[in-house]
Parts: structure tokens; sequence; C-alpha cells
């Protein structure tokens, strides 16, 4: 401490700036000023003015303050359906993207199973395609005609073709399966990586007890998995609320009866495509709202079980 | 018994995985495979798995080469808006994760803290604002609308302060004594210590502003500006008589990635898990 202190006096003496700025208080401050200067202008003052725009109606030119009205407009029947078809796909991708991936990764890491390397591999492909690329795919399979793929296989089992963009429960199980798809082989890598951390002995210990293979997962292999499910859960369901690729590569803008509208695709509606920024922006508040009161109750349920692990 | 027991688990869990896997894939390789169909065809029929084999041909793939024009500068704008977000971000976001690893200074708590918020906070909730501010200076539908936004990630600001904490501290003390100052010890000594988080966060960031749509699709505005998922998505519609380059193309924007893939393995692995670090 004492032979910085004296580097630094010595040059401070033979240039002063290049000392002030090289100095170890001033240094750190100009290595985070990018962070500073982004969060002020592009995270806060965004999400201020987000705030106060939707106390307000914007067009261009003219803005006046309006009060509640964006509020009072928001809580219809279409936002109902947009939240509703949000809090669906957000628990079945949730739940799918848990288990799933779980059970995957557990047999991956067994060692009943070779070719382990080709397999990951395999399942963390599609990760790689963007979803609107993924959602050609999908769309082009699961197309109306008799001749699209999934038709085809329905009709080879004996059952009917499926107008599979045309129904509410075809529309969800087109978003959630694309979503499945392309997020499996990251989470099973995240679930991967968590079950290096369980240590071998406790499974020894458990053989010695003749544990069967049911339990060997139940008691000593989940408890393990706690700490990376509550984070894969958290992202999930974040990600799920902030949906809107998913429905756009199926139906672009509108879909039949809403059965694709998300919060996102909402607020891209009400904001952009039908210019009335005020009210986009008061849909964005409540979203973030919800978002926060999800992670709040995750945060306690969480933080509950953590008191009990330390 | 017990080792009948594992020799059928050992063939039901390689059949099962080998299922699986190919379930996963199977799509990748019907797109392959569509792509040398013949494009009224597949607009007529869709992705099907009886289909007339002696009709596959490379004309979507000749087309595409030779005559459209407007995808390949769809292409070279993903190319130049990755690249520059890639370079801006990892320079930025590794140079303020560096910095929340190694000094001790006043604030560094609730600068933490707010980069920890920020992850929290979805993009799409400030993006009309955003988008207002864009129109206010001017940079809607130009590179710099699209990239300022996606500049200081959170998310490699993070990975960068994980990783920096594991740097040897010892060598900053030691360059200092032999005069170095802060910024050649960063840039000559430390940053080339983080070359595999750069790696990460390389793959993160680029892959992310490859495939990235929602942002792109509000600032750009006009047909020469688009990005190749917003280009590719306008193909996408019932009446589109342009399916040849819609096929062909979501191949080709998949090439170069399924190329760095093969060659980064690790680090795409690393990039994409990188939330991992805090479990």
């Amino acid at each position: 401490m004492a032979t910085n202190q004296s580097i630094e006096v010595t040059k401070k003496r033979s240039n002063p700036i290049i000392g002030f700025l090289n100095s170890k208080k001033v240094v750190p401050y100009i290595f985070v000023s990018p962070f500073i200067i982004s969060f002020l202008i592009l995270t806060l003052y965004p999400a201020i003015r987000g705030v106060i725009m939707s106390f307000q109606s914007v067009l261009p030119g003219q803005v006046e303050f309006i009060g509640l009205t964006n509020y009072e407009r928001v809580f219809n029947p279409t936002f109902y359906k947009a939240l509703t078809n949000t809090t669906i796909y957000v628990i079945l991708t949730v739940t799918i993207l848990t288990i799933l991936p779980i059970i995957l990764a557990v047999i991956l890491d067994s060692r009943f199973v070779k070719l382990k390397t080709l397999f990951r591999a395999s399942l963390f492909m599609p990760a790689l395609a963007s979803t609107i690329v993924a959602g050609m795919i999908f769309r082009l399979m699961f197309g109306e005609t008799d001749t699209a793929a999934a038709n085809q296989i329905l009709n080879w089992l004996g059952m009917g073709s499926v107008e599979w963009r045309f129904n509410a429960w075809s529309g969800m199980f087109l978003m959630v399966m694309l979503c499945v798809w392309r997020w499996l082989g990251v989470n099973i890598l995240y679930f991967l990586a968590a079950l290096q951390n369980v240590p071998s002995e406790l499974y020894e210990a458990a053989d010695i007890d003749g544990a069967s293979l049911f339990q060997k997962f139940w008691y000593v292999t989940l408890p393990f998995l706690k700490p990376v499910t509550i984070f894969v859960v958290t992202i999930s369901i974040i990600n799920g609320f902030r949906m809107f690729e998913e429905s756009f590569v199926f139906w672009e803008a509108g879909s039949p009866g809403n059965i694709g509208l998300t919060v996102v695709g909402y607020i891209y509606q009400q904001g952009i495509q039908q210019n009335d920024m005020g009210f986009g922006a008061a849909i964005g508040v409540i979203l973030m709202l919800i978002i926060f009161v999800i992670s709040f109750i995750q945060l306690i349920l969480t933080g509950a079980f953590k008191r009990g692990d330390a | 018994m017990k080792k009948q027991q594992s020799s059928t688990l050992k063939w039901v869990t390689n059949i099962g995985m080998a299922i699986v896997c190919l379930t996963a894939l199977f799509p990748v390789l019907m797109l392959l495979l569509s792509s040398f169909r013949p494009s009224s065809e597949l607009m007529r029929t869709g992705i099907s798995l009886k289909f007339d084999w002696s009709l596959l041909n490379l004309d979507n793939y000749i087309y595409i080469f030779s005559q459209a024009g407007e995808y390949w500068t769809w292409y070279m704008n993903s190319l130049i808006i990755s690249a520059v977000t890639i370079v801006l971000s990892l320079f930025f976001s590794a140079m303020v994760g560096y910095a929340l690893a190694v000094y001790d200074f006043k604030g560094k708590n609730l600068f933490f803290t707010f980069v920890v918020f920020i992850l929290m906070v979805p993009f799409e909730i400030l993006m009309l604002p955003l988008f207002q501010m864009m129109i206010n200076f001017q940079l809607v539908n130009s590179y710099l609308g699209v990239i300022l936004p996606m500049v200081v990630a959170p998310i490699a600001v993070f990975f960068f302060r994980q990783y920096a904490l594991g740097l040897p501290v010892q060598l900053m003390d030691a360059a200092r004594i032999d005069g170095a100052t802060e910024y050649g010890i960063y840039f000559k000594i430390m940053l080339p210590l983080m070359a595999p988080s750069l790696g990460a966060m390389a793959i993160l960031q680029g892959l992310g502003s490859w495939n990235n749509f929602l942002w792109p699709l509000i600032v750009l505005r006009s047909n020469d500006m688009f990005t190749l998922p917003i280009g590719l998505a306008t193909l996408l519609t019932p009446y589109g008589n342009n399916y040849d380059v819609l096929i062909a193309g979501s191949v080709m924007t998949v090439i170069p990635i399924i190329i760095l893939f093969i060659f980064f393995q690790r680090y795409f692995v690393a990039g994409l898990t990188v939330g991992g670090v805090k479990g």
C-alpha cells in the first residue's frame, strides 16, 4: 500500500494529468463509465420515460397528459386474451423445459449411454437456428394441407388433418413446440453441468444401502439440482413473458381470434403498428409489474430454500 | 441378474436417446432436403415426408446466388451489424466487468446491483421509449439505431466480472512496480488473460445479434436496411412467390453458425449457458 502511494506521488509529480487519470481512485470510474452512461441513457431514462408516456396520449408533435385513461383502456378483452395466452405459454414451457431436460441430462450423464458428445451436440443444434428460420421450418411442416409433414403423419396414423395455425389449442402447441425444440439442448447443458457437482461417494453409499435407481435419482441427484433448477425456471419465466417471435413467425401481426397474441405482441401491435405509444407504454408498465411480482414471489420462495441450505 | 438388468438399461437408454436426438435433428434435415425441392411445389405442399425425389435440384441455390440481390443486401446488413455489435459490446463490457472485479472503489456494489437489475428488466418494456429516442436522434432505419442499445450488455458485464475475479491480481502489482499504467496493465496483461471469456461472449453476442428480431423489426424500415431475420420474415406469406429465396436463404443463414459451432464448440457451450456461472 505504502509503495503504491509513493508511486502515485512520483507519477503525479512527473505529469499531473496523466497521474490523475492513472490514479487508482479515478481509473475504475473511467473503466465503468461506458456502463454508467449506457445505464443512464439507455435504461434508466427510457424506463422513466415509459412510465411518463403511459399517462400520456402520444401523437406526432402533440403530447398531452390524459391521466389514467390508458390504464383504463388496457383492461379489455384483447389484453386479457394476450395475458391468458402468455400465461399458458409460460406455464407449459417452464414445466416442459425443466422436467424434460432434467430427465434427459440424468440419462445422458449415466454410465449406460455411449456417444455422449454426439447426443449432446445434436440436441444442442436447434439452438443455433434463429426463431425465424426455425419457425419457418415448423410452419412448412405443420401446414394446413394434407401434404405437409405433420398431417401426413396424422393421416398415416388414421387421423384427420389439422389446420394447425387456425385452432387455439394447436396454435399454442406450435408456439410451445418451437420454444421447446430450440431450448431443450441448452437447458440440458445447464443440468449436465450441475450433475458434475454430485459427489460420486453419495451414489456408492446409496448402492450399499440398496437404493433403487429411482430412489438414487430422487434423494441424491435432485437435491443437488435445486439451484440450477431455480435458475432455469427463473429465466424460462422471464423469457416466456417476453415472448413475441414465436407468435410473429406463425401469424405475423394478427392471428385468427388472437389465438397467438402475446403481451409483447400486443405492445408491438398498439405501440408500433397503431402508433399509440402511450397505450403501448401502459401495457409495458403492467408487464413490468407482473414480472416484478413474480420475481419477488420467487425470491421469497427460493430465499427460504437457501436459508435452509446454508 | 444385476448385470442383465444393466445391459437392458443400456439398450433402452441408448435407443431412447437416439430417438430423441433424431427427433431434434429431424426438422433441420427436412429443411436441408426441402431446399432442393422446386419452390413452387414446396409452396403448394409445405415440407412433406413423401415427395418426388426425382425432382430434387439445385435451382433454389442457383437462383439465390445469381439473382436474389436483396437477399445478399440483408446478409451484408446482418454481417455488419453483428460484427460491430460484437466488437463494441466486447470492448465496453469487458472493461466494465474487469473494473468491477479487480478494483475497490466507492459505488462498486451499487453498480453491480444495477447490472444484475438490468438483467431482470426485459428489453421489450423499454422498447417504445427507446424507439421514440431513436426517432428524436434520427437513428431510425440506421445501423447505429440497431446497435446502440446492445453496446453494453449486462449479461456480458456479469460474465466478464465473474471471469475476472479469477485473474491473478499479483501480476498487476508487479506491473505497477515496473511502471506500467493501469490502462497498460489492462490491455497488455489482463485482457489477453481474459481471452476464453472473450470467445464465449463473442459467440453469445454474435448469435444474439445475428438472430435478433424484435428491435431491428422496429428500427429498420426499408427493405435495403433489413437484416436476415427481418427480410426472411417478409417472405413468409402464403401469397409469396419467393419460396426459393426463403428456403435456400434459411439454410444459408445457418451455415456460418454451424461452421463456427464445429470449430468453437466449447465457446458456444460456455456462451449459451452463461447464466450457469451463477449456480
